[in-house]
């Protein structure tokens, strides 16, 4: 059925706008690797500093994905199966951290869960423990903004699943952690991983919130968008050639993820 | 939380407003644009209100920012008329690709001097008391002004420390002292009368201190040269040198 609806012929005016829309995205891609010294990548990419920022990039990000898959997804099914008062303010406080600028959300953290923050004078006065300028904060300041992209995915497709499978399940005798682990999660596998992907990619662009809350530290609150940043005034060079392998990994990633799990569903799920 | 500077930076816009609706119909508009380093960003605003009232029809718009960021916009061809950043070098960056007009002027000087939180808890008194190795101390990377000079200063001084976080310009420095988060820093004396108080100076002696100097430039494809010269005689004039002098510059 989609295959023949793929074949039909689409009006000129659409083919043309979408043409400049991803003419739109492509181009600044284009003009980065058109001004990209190719000669000097080999020795910029090997330096230590890059490696570190590369390496902490990876790790944190990874580690944010992970954190929002074990906050995310019970947030998700609350908002999509519980009536509970406040609901929709709990939602709505979801999305705000998307829309957010940021920078913003940085100095949120810093006023929370810095030194003299709301709960972090507690935490520094009674454990000793100060998180800005260390890689909990970076870790922190991503969750912060990337766990809605999961969340909000996962409710969508929560809200959408059938729920006499699960209640099948349950009349079949199935535990609610036994159903909701066999049934409903294989159910919503797809967006799951497609919140979890778009969660990760966001971490991994993470700039904003993180240079405001961990500081920018090479080894410990530098990641890549940061070292970029910074490159741009001590060496601009560098400063492209960190953003190609940005690019490079983030678009790797997004590829085979996609064919991986996401290639072949019928639902068309957003990414 | 920079009440002064925020005061201005509101300013901005209302005198903006009121100079388009009394002048659009009569005459022409010609926009100015100012790219100053972030450090300038009080007394530039007074400068510009004051510029705009004694020239109607003018309306200069400023850009502020870490004066490396500035001068890579300049290079790239962003249009900006005048420009002013905190050091002679990126100035010398702009002047070496040949993009200034004629020879630079330098208008105000600057001094530097350590930040605490406010009222001292950690009683900073001295360069040396900044090596204490559990104080939190933030600075930028060298390639900013600000971190060049701190750098020069604590080596002038004989004190290594290893840095907490390399902020991207002045005012990530300013945040992370002000909201506590960081013990001390070094920056402008002009930054902590910006700050009203949001922050505490401890002076630097003159041995180790440092003079900065500011430059400032026209843009050789500057559309308003004559406007652009103006307010650069502005600057440099007894009306602009008080207005410096009363945000903490010193004069050249």
């Amino acid at each position: 059925m989609s295959r023949s609806r793929r074949r039909q012929k689409l009006p000129w005016q659409i083919v043309l706008i979408a043409a400049i829309a991803a003419a739109f995205f492509l181009a600044p891609f284009v003009g980065l690797m058109w001004r990209t010294p190719w000669s000097k990548f080999a020795d910029i990419v090997r330096r230590q500093e890059i490696r570190d920022a590369l390496w902490l990039s990876i790790k944190t990000s990874l580690m944010t994905a992970i954190i929002c898959c074990i906050f995310g997804v019970p947030l998700a099914w609350l908002l999509a199966r519980v009536e509970f008062p406040g609901r929709r303010f709990i939602r709505a406080l979801t999305t705000l951290s998307m829309v957010l600028p940021p920078v913003v959300g940085g100095i949120a953290l810093l006023f929370t869960f810095g030194r003299r923050g709301l709960i972090g004078q507690y935490l520094d006065s009674w454990f000793g423990i100060r998180i800005p300028f260390t890689t909990t904060a970076v870790v922190m300041a991503q969750c912060f903004v990337a766990m809605p992209f999961l969340v909000l995915t996962v409710e969508a497709a929560l809200r959408q699943l059938d729920s006499r499978f699960e209640g099948a399940a349950r009349t079949l005798g199935g535990t609610r952690w036994y159903v909701f682990r066999r049934v409903t999660l294989p159910s919503i596998r797809p967006s799951l991983f497609a919140g979890i992907v778009l969660a990760w990619a966001r971490a991994l662009g993470e700039f904003g919130a993180t240079i405001t809350f961990a500081g920018n530290l090479p080894g410990t609150t530098q990641t890549m968008p940061l070292a970029t940043y910074a490159a741009l005034d001590s060496n601009p060079e560098s400063a492209l050639i960190l953003s190609l392998v940005m690019i490079a990994i983030a678009f790797t990633i997004l590829i085979a993820l996609r064919d991986r799990w996401l290639g072949r569903t019928e639902q068309g799920l957003s990414l | 939380m920079f009440g002064r500077r925020a005061f201005a930076v509101v300013l901005a816009p209302i005198a903006f407003f009121t100079a388009c609706t009394s002048e659009s119909d009569t005459r022409e508009t010609t926009t100015l644009d100012v790219y100053a380093a972030s450090s300038l960003a009080t007394p530039f605003a007074y400068a510009g209100l004051a510029y705009e009232k004694a020239h109607p029809g003018v309306r200069i718009q400023f850009n502020f920012g870490a004066s490396s960021d500035l001068a890579r916009f300049v290079e790239e061809g962003a249009p900006a008329d005048v420009f002013a950043p905190a050091d002679l070098t990126n100035m010398d960056k702009i002047e070496s690709k040949d993009l200034l007009d004629s020879s630079p002027v330098i208008f105000a000087t600057n001094y530097l001097e350590i930040i605490v939180e406010k009222g001292n808890p950690l009683n900073i008194s001295s360069l040396q008391d900044l090596e204490n190795l559990d104080l939190v101390f933030v600075t930028t990377s060298p390639d900013v002004p600000i971190g060049k000079y701190t750098a020069e200063v604590l080596t002038k001084a004989g004190v290594s420390i290893t840095p907490d976080s390399l902020e991207s310009n002045v005012k990530g420095i300013m945040l992370k002292v002000a909201s506590g988060e960081a013990d001390a820093a070094i920056v402008y004396h002009s930054e902590v009368i910006a700050s009203d108080g949001q922050v505490e100076g401890v002076e630097i002696p003159a041995e180790f201190n440092i003079v900065a100097t500011y430059p400032i430039g026209i843009i050789k494809n500057s559309a308003n040269k004559k406007q652009a010269q103006g307010f650069v005689d502005f600057l440099l004039s007894t009306a602009g040198q008080t207005l410096l002098t009363q945000y903490g510059f010193g004069l050249p």
